[in-house]
C-alpha cells in the first residue's frame, strides 16, 4: 500500500521535468540569433548601428514643439517610464480600441499638440517610435496577465487566430514558417521564429529603417496574400500576439537585420 | 545629412586613434524602383574627406554601389592639438560639415 503514493508522487516528478524539458526547446529565440555574425555586431556596436540615426533624430523630435499648441512630446511625458515601448500595444479609453505605439504618438499628435498627421512610416514617425522603442532596451515583453484589459484579450485572440490562418495563393500562414520551418532555409534566408523585440529595425534589405506592419506586409505579399494597410486593427491584433507569444525577450529596438 | 561620428576627445602624442563615421544618406543607385514602379533618380554622396589641422587625411570615393546610410572607419596618428573636420559632399555639391576638438598631451592622466 505504502508504493501506491511513491509511484504517485514518481509519476508526479516524471511529468515536472518533462514539463521542464518542453519549456525549454519553446524559449522564444529572439531573431537575432538567426543572423549573420556581420549582422549581429552591427547590432551590438551602437555606434555601427544605422538604426541610431532615426533614435538621434527621435530624441531631438521629442522635445520639439509641434502644431498649434506649442507642446512637444515631453511637455506631458517629462518622466516617462523606460517600459513605455513594450507596454502597447495596449487599450486607448479615449479611442475605444487597442493601439500600436505608433498610432499612440499619431493620436497624441492630432489630438493633444493640434499638429498634422505623419505618414505610418515617415521618418519623423519611426524616428519617434524607435527613440521610444530604444528607451525599453533590455527590458523583457511582459506577458500579457499583466495588462487585464478585455479589448486586449480580443485583440491578442485575434491576432492568433490571423497568426495560424493559412492565406494567398501560396496558401500558408504565418506558423507554417515561423512555427514549423524554423531554422531551415528559404533560398538564401534562414528562417526565424518570426518575433517582434527588435522593431523597427534596419533591414539591410531595405536600406532604411522600417517599421513592424512594414514587415507583416512583406510577409503577406511573400504569400500572395492581400497585405493590410500600415496601422491597420489586423496588424494591431497580430502584434499584439507576437507580443505575448515572445514573452519574455528582451527589447532589442532599434535591432538590424538582413 | 545627419552624421555620427567617434573620435576621443584627448589623446597621447604618437597615438593611432580610430575614427568611425556613419551619415544618413539615402545613396539612391539610380536603378531601384519604388512602390509604383517608377525609376529612383540617381541621388548619391560622392565624396567624405577628413581634415587634421587643414590637412587632408583621409578621403573617400562613393559610387552608385555603396549601400544606404555609409559607415566609414579609418586611422590618424595623434600628431598635435587641433581640428578635426569631417565634409562629405553629394552630387549636387551639398555640404556637410562637422568639426571635433582634439586634444593632444603628452600623457593621459
Amino acid at each position: 500500500m505504502k508504493a501506491v503514493p511513491l509511484l504517485l508522487s514518481l509519476l508526479v516528478m516524471v511529468e515536472a521535468t518533462v514539463a521542464i524539458a518542453s519549456d525549454t526547446t519553446a524559449l522564444p529565440r529572439s531573431g537575432y540569433e538567426f543572423q549573420s555574425s556581420d549582422t549581429q555586431s552591427l547590432q551590438d556596436d551602437d555606434f555601427k548601428n544605422p538604426g541610431m540615426l532615426w533614435v538621434d533624430m527621435g530624441k531631438i523630435r521629442y522635445s520639439e514643439p509641434a502644431g498649434s499648441t506649442g507642446q512637444s512630446c515631453a511637455d506631458c511625458h517629462r518622466d516617462l517610464p523606460e517600459s513605455v515601448a513594450v507596454s502597447f500595444p495596449k487599450n486607448n479609453r479615449h479611442l475605444g480600441v487597442v493601439v500600436d505605439l505608433t498610432s499612440q504618438i499619431q493620436h497624441c499628435r492630432t489630438v493633444h499638440q493640434k499638429a498634422e498627421s505623419f505618414e505610418y512610416e515617415s521618418e519623423a514617425s519611426l524616428a519617434l517610435t524607435v527613440y521610444l522603442g530604444s528607451l525599453s532596451r533590455g527590458q523583457a515583453f511582459q506577458p500579457v496577465d499583466s495588462y487585464p484589459q478585455d479589448q486586449l484579450k480580443a485583440s491578442i485572440d485575434n491576432g492568433r487566430l490571423y497568426f495560424n490562418r493559412r492565406k494567398g495563393q501560396l496558401n500558408l500562414s504565418c506558423g507554417n514558417c515561423h512555427e514549423e520551418s524554423v531554422g531551415k532555409m528559404l533560398r538564401g534566408d534562414l528562417i526565424s521564429q518570426g518575433h517582434s523585440n527588435g522593431y523597427p529595425i534596419y533591414r539591410l534589405e531595405w536600406q532604411s529603417l522600417g517599421s513592424l506592419h512594414r514587415r507583416f506586409r512583406s510577409c503577406d505579399i511573400g504569400v500572395r496574400a492581400q497585405p493590410h494597410d500600415l496601422g491597420s486593427a489586423t496588424y494591431i491584433d497580430l502584434e499584439a500576439y507576437l507580443r505575448e507569444r515572445g514573452a519574455k525577450l528582451t527589447v532589442e529596438t532599434p535591432a538590424v537585420r538582413r | 545629412m545627419k552624421a555620427r561620428i567617434s573620435i576621443p576627445a584627448q589623446a597621447n602624442k604618437g597615438d593611432v586613434l580610430e575614427i568611425k563615421t556613419l551619415v544618413s544618406h539615402p545613396m539612391h543607385s539610380g536603378f531601384r524602383r519604388d512602390a509604383i514602379g517608377a525609376l529612383v533618380p540617381r541621388d548619391i554622396i560622392k565624396v567624405f574627406r577628413c581634415e587634421y589641422r587643414e590637412r587632408v587625411v583621409f578621403e573617400a570615393e562613393f559610387g552608385p554601389g555603396t549601400a544606404a546610410n555609409p559607415f566609414l572607419s579609418f586611422y590618424i596618428r595623434a600628431d598635435r592639438s587641433g581640428e578635426v573636420k569631417f565634409i562629405w559632399v553629394d552630387q549636387h555639391g551639398e555640404q556637410t560639415e562637422q568639426v571635433k576638438l582634439l586634444e593632444v598631451v603628452d600623457k593621459i592622466k
